[in-house]
């Protein structure tokens, strides 16, 4: 199987970002992107596109088209890969796909969405579809409160506790501090979010990540030519998808998203290299419990002890395993089609040393990992040096 | 709104109104909702209607402060999942109960109820929810 590797990334800022439209969003970073990779942008032979819910946040569907045809793109095949908040991942996984086949030599990859446009009621009607609408929303169950619903079974059986959540999200803001992208930048003390209020309890309105406009593009190539191309191209050494459970009552248990498990274990494997390797992380804190459960499930921490490894700051910067230099989709923003692409893009920063005041010390291999749902999708890549 | 289509309401009359889910014959496994496939047997399975019990008790809740739309009157409210008495789980509102009572453990019974009432024009939706025993 060839070998894919990230040539070039391009973000926009993350927040509320009411003078752009999602084009110009798109446009934006995949400028950026090709301006990185140093390309002309002939090259690119295909277009991968992750956005969860345009046709609702903004009426317009047909995204991959769209994004072709406003980068000057056409008349290239470009398609839309849509799996609720892990999107930008399926994307940028089916596009290595494209590129292993022989199919392609040069992809580009974006993740956009744009969700300010619509009030949050609406928002939050259309992030419910990412569970089981039939079942869930319907019932009057939100994000939020499938995400208590976890956190509250976790808090039950290991002892994880409210103020433990709240580290998480007191570590994430300070990351986000150092990232010129992020929404927020904003530090907050552990009372601030103990005392931010409950959206659905046991989560807080600080354990919950914002709404958020943005776009993200990385520029993948196949390995030997992206040498070629740039000085230093990010090899994706080990790919895992896994599916699970549309709904919460059709899991084993809720401490676990055992898709996770199984998407991490077949990345290893494909890298041949295990959790211990790993130096770097974005994993997909949606909510600050999903952040705990996350670095159980990858193996970083064992089952039950992600929020005391939390507490002892060994997630920090400066810890065992920084999680979430970049701020994660806590402070960094939740754009969601863009997430998955946009952890792509903090950990190339990573490993080539262009993280500035986020950089982590001879970081060589990094790790992503994306949920889409409730954990029904994930998502997770490793990375390191080509 | 997707569900402002009449049948939406009424296909799902076994399931919310009468707690009717199904079983497969094959593997034996119990089902809420009623799943089109049997995931554990696919095309081997042959799956029958199985009325649910109407008791179980609480295995995880949440208390909703901010809701969807159309639950705009209803907040806040207990969100639970609930394991009916058969092992399957189901989520669904706990309501008419004192909050010290919504807890992990506590045995819940269903009741009939009003889910949400999303538009002044549309259909007020009708089903299950539960409340402490």
């Amino acid at each position: 199987m060839r070998s894919v590797s990230i040539v070039g990334v391009g973000l926009t800022k993350f927040g509320e970002i009411w003078d752009k439209s999602l084009r110009e969003l798109v446009a934006e970073a995949g400028l950026k992107a090709v301006a990185d990779s140093g390309i002309g942008g002939k090259e690119i032979e295909a277009v991968y596109g992750g956005t969860m819910a345009s046709g609702r946040l903004i009426g317009q569907e047909h995204i991959g088209a769209l994004i072709a045809d406003q980068l000057g793109l056409n008349p290239l095949p470009a398609h839309r890969m849509e799996a609720a908040c892990a999107s930008g991942s399926v994307a940028l996984r089916n596009a290595m796909m494209a590129i292993e086949s022989g199919e392609h030599d040069v992809v580009a990859v974006g993740g956009v969405e744009k969700m300010t446009e619509v009030d949050t009621a609406e928002v939050g009607f259309a992030l419910g579809g990412a569970g089981d609408q039939e079942t869930e929303l319907f019932h009057g169950a939100t994000f939020p409160a499938l995400y208590a619903l976890m956190a509250r079974r976790h808090m039950e059986e290991f002892g994880t506790t409210e103020e433990q959540m709240a580290q998480v999200a007191v570590k994430n803001h300070k990351n986000g501090m150092n990232n010129p992208y992020a929404q927020f930048h904003k530090e907050f003390t552990l009372e601030q979010v103990m005392n931010s209020g409950y959206v659905a309890s046991p989560l807080k309105l600080l354990d919950c990540s914002p709404i958020t406009d943005g776009a993200a593009v990385v520029i993948i190539a196949e390995t030997e030519k992206a040498k070629k191309m740039v000085e230093q191209p990010i090899e994706i050494i080990g790919s895992g998808q896994a599916s699970g459970s549309i709904a919460l009552t059709g899991r084993e248990n809720l401490t676990e998203i055992k898709a996770t498990t199984i998407a991490a274990q077949k990345a290893f494997e494909q890298a041949k290299i295990g959790v211990k390797d790993v130096n770097v992380a974005e994993v997909h804190d949606c909510f600050t419990i999903a952040e705990i459960m996350a670095i159980e499930d990858l193996g970083f921490f064992k089952k039950g002890e992600g929020g005391k490894a939390v507490e002892q700051g060994k997630t920090a910067m400066d810890g065992e395993i920084p999680i979430n230099t970049s701020g994660g989709l806590k402070a960094k923003g939740h754009p969601v089609g863009a997430t998955g692409v946009a952890q792509a893009v903090e950990i190339v920063q990573q490993l080539q040393g262009k993280a500035e005041k986020r950089q982590v010390k001879e970081a060589e291999i990094g790790l992503t990992h994306n949920v889409g749902g409730s954990g029904a999708t994930v998502v997770v890549n490793l990375y390191k040096k080509a | 709104m997707v569900d402002a289509a009449v049948p939406i309401h009424w296909r799902r009359f076994d399931e919310r109104y009468r707690l009717i889910g199904n079983k497969c014959v094959t593997c034996s496994g119990s089902y809420f909702p009623a799943r089109p496939v049997c995931p554990n047997c696919r095309s081997k399975g042959k799956l029958e209607k199985e009325q649910m019990p109407f008791t179980g008790k609480i295995y995880s809740y949440s208390e909703v402060l901010v809701g969807p739309i159309g639950f705009e009157f209803e907040t806040p409210y207990h969100i639970a999942i609930i394991e009916l008495d058969n092992k399957v789980k189901i989520l669904a509102q706990v309501v008419d109960s004192e909050k010290e009572k919504v807890k992990i453990g506590t045995k819940v019974k269903k009741v009939f109820r009003k889910i949400s009432d999303r538009d002044e024009e549309g259909i007020i939706a009708y089903g299950y929810k539960f409340k402490v025993q």
